[in-house]
């Protein structure tokens, strides 16, 4: 049912960064979503939608290479998932620190830099070595970008979650991603900063032609930020622009059930008449 | 020999190298020190205190049937203690940590059941009371050149595997779901830490003795992470500390009739409760004080989007 969308988006001209064809994944012996077909331009801020349990996670595990499909194709960055895991930064949902965790939040954006790399850096060596010092200029710059500069030399645990999350963006962004997969980065943000690191993220995504796919639970605090939306419910995913997807028509053929999107005067949508629990497929359908 | 502590420092020194057992004791409890100040501050880091725990109370009826069997408890210990890490690492647990961390009451079982073996062993071997004691709370009499040389044999070799694979298991440790991301392999990692662990608290064990191993593992990292949250400095501060509380437990046991396990123990206490205090205090005259208000204002904003 997306074949028209997916030939829309490719009609912008412009290269794909993640692509998925006919996907579908199981688990704990339930299907999760199927026939998923996307085409997400290189550049382009995403929004990827949906309600509770749906498994907007597990999309973005899945295309992290981490979660296998059962059926259909992904590419990522031209690659199979997990083969371009150095040019990926990924956020996971709703994670804190524990309390007393005494590492620094500059610490943990360094990580997020060269934290794969074999060996162990000895005290001092940012004084000695070049590449010790470009590194800490570079985790600098990423934590000014995100304004989180007042509070990165705090042990991390000790920090708010709102805190804690700008860091987590910083050390996603810290090593020129072109694809940044983010799981509810707004998560335990409050709306005006949440506005603001949509902007950022846009803006980013805009200069540098990183293609930004963010999971979110309101679409209004980055609506005007957003160039596509994927909205999964009902078992499968549409993917297009947020006007082509947020629409009465579109989401009650994904739900199957009739669906109304209200537009306030403000320019915020509000979808009515969304089933309350998530509508889940039966392993029955596992043949399909 | 009737060792006496004087009122001069370099004459007590020298007293104390006199002897060849002590000679033996000072360099086997330095090696000790350093492995432990630094696998104990990773275990501290990755909040796997319990498991190392485990591992050392396993040792205990490695060396006691070691001895039993007429073999040296050295190799009981580390036989025992890696071979519990294999399989405690091979546990399934918290998905990105790998091997266990909660399952106290599984844990606590094994642990009695291995203080009660050794404790048969002891006594299967019979009039071995003393022993008992020395491989429970420590003893420093009679470490032979050969187990120096053991004792550094491991050290080298584990702390060589962790200088190699350090700032990858950092990542694993303090933010596993990204780092497996990255493709660091975040299972293997743990596997391989608790195997050094199980090294360590071999190690530690034949100092301190199977029951107070935290002397050195735990109370010098807790101590250094308290004074520092940089992460090379308190990683070099452990190790400062577990040597000196070494060597100062070694030293003041040699001159009194009390056991070295408890010098050990008590200086290391005290170096914790030094640095509870002055981080403390610190926090108290507000070092974190000085913070600037944040707002939303504070963030660049974009230009609008076209
Ligand atoms: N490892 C797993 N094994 C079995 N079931 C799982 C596993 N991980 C997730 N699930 C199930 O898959 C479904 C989708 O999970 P997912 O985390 O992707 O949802 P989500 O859309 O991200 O929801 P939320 O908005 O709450 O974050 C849920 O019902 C969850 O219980
Ligand atoms: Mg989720």
């Amino acid at each position: 049912m997306s074949e028209a969308m997916t030939s829309s988006s490719e009609a912008l001209g412009a290269a794909v960064a993640v692509r998925a064809e006919g996907a579908s994944v199981i688990l704990g012996g339930r299907m999760l979503w199927s026939a998923v077909d996307l085409a997400v331009p290189t550049g382009s801020f995403v929004a990827v939608l949906g309600p509770n349990g749906v498994g907007k996670s597990t999309l973005v595990r899945a295309l992290l290479g981490s979660i296998p499909l059962r059926t259909g194709r992904l590419t990522v960055l031209g690659r199979p998932p997990g083969a371009a895991s150095h040019e990926i930064g990924y956020l996971p949902q709703r994670r804190s620190f524990e309390p007393g965790l005494r590492v620094r939040g500059i610490d943990i954006v360094r990580l997020g830099l060269d934290g794969d790399r074999w060996g162990m850096p000895l005290m001092g060596s940012s004084r000695v070595s070049r590449r010790a010092r470009a590194a800490a200029e570079r985790v600098a710059e990423v934590i000014e970008l995100v304004g989180a500069s007042s509070y990165a030399r705090r042990p991390i645990g000790g920090l708010s979650g709102g805190e804690q999350q700008r860091l987590l963006i910083a050390q996603a962004l810290v090593r020129r991603p072109r694809l940044m997969l983010l799981d509810e980065p707004l998560d335990s943000l409050d709306l005006p900063n949440q506005g603001a690191i949509a902007a950022l993220l846009a803006r980013i995504s805009r200069e540098h032609q990183v293609t930004v796919m963010m999971v979110a639970h309101d679409v209004n605090p980055i609506l005007p930020y957003l160039d596509r939306v994927v909205y999964l419910a009902g078992g499968s995913a549409v993917e297009g622009s947020p006007r082509e997807v947020i629409t009465g028509a579109t989401l009650s053929r994904l739900y199957s059930a009739a669906i109304e999107v209200l537009e306030t005067s403000d320019g915020r949508l509000v979808v009515v008449g969304e089933p309350e629990a998530p509508h889940h497929h039966s392993a029955r359908h596992d043949g399909q | 020999m009737s060792p006496h502590l004087g009122w001069n420092p370099a004459r007590d020194a020298s007293q104390l190298l006199t002897y060849h057992f002590m000679l033996n004791a000072l360099c086997a409890g330095t090696i000790v020190a350093v492995m432990a100040g630094v696998i104990g501050w990773w275990m501290v880091l990755r909040r796997q205190s319990f498991v190392g725990h485990t591992l050392a109370v396993v040792g205990f009826p490695g060396a006691s049937g070691a001895v039993w069997l007429g073999l040296s408890a050295t190799w009981g210990y580390f036989g025992f203690c890696v071979a519990a890490a294999t399989v405690i690492a091979g546990l399934p647990g918290r998905p990105a940590m790998g091997g266990f961390s909660e399952e106290s009451s599984v844990i606590g079982t094994v642990q009695a059941l291995a203080l009660a073996s050794g404790f048969l062993f002891a006594s299967l071997y019979g009039g071995f009371l003393n022993g008992t004691t020395a491989l429970l709370f420590g003893s420093f009499l009679g470490v032979t050149n050969g187990q120096v040389w053991a004792l550094l044999a491991v050290a080298v070799a584990a702390l060589g595997a962790l200088v190699a694979i350090g700032r990858p298991l950092l990542f694993a440790s303090v933010d596993p779901y990204v780092a497996e991301a990255r493709g660091v392999p975040v299972r293997a990692l743990s596997f391989a830490f608790v195997i050094l662990l199980g090294l360590a608290a071999a190690e530690a064990s034949q100092i301190t003795g199977t029951l107070l191993v935290f002397a050195l593992l735990v109370m010098p990292a807790a101590a250094a992470q308290q004074l520092t949250v940089r992460l090379a400095r308190s990683l070099w501060l452990s190790v400062v500390i577990a040597v000196l509380v070494t060597w100062l437990g070694l030293g003041v046991a040699y001159f009194s009739k009390y056991p070295a396990g408890f010098y050990i123990t008590t200086f290391g206490f005290a170096a914790y409760l030094l640095a509870a205090a002055s981080r403390m205090i610190a926090a108290r005259s507000g070092r974190w004080g000085n913070v600037m208000p944040r707002t939303a204002a504070s963030l660049p904003t974009a230009a609008s989007r076209p």
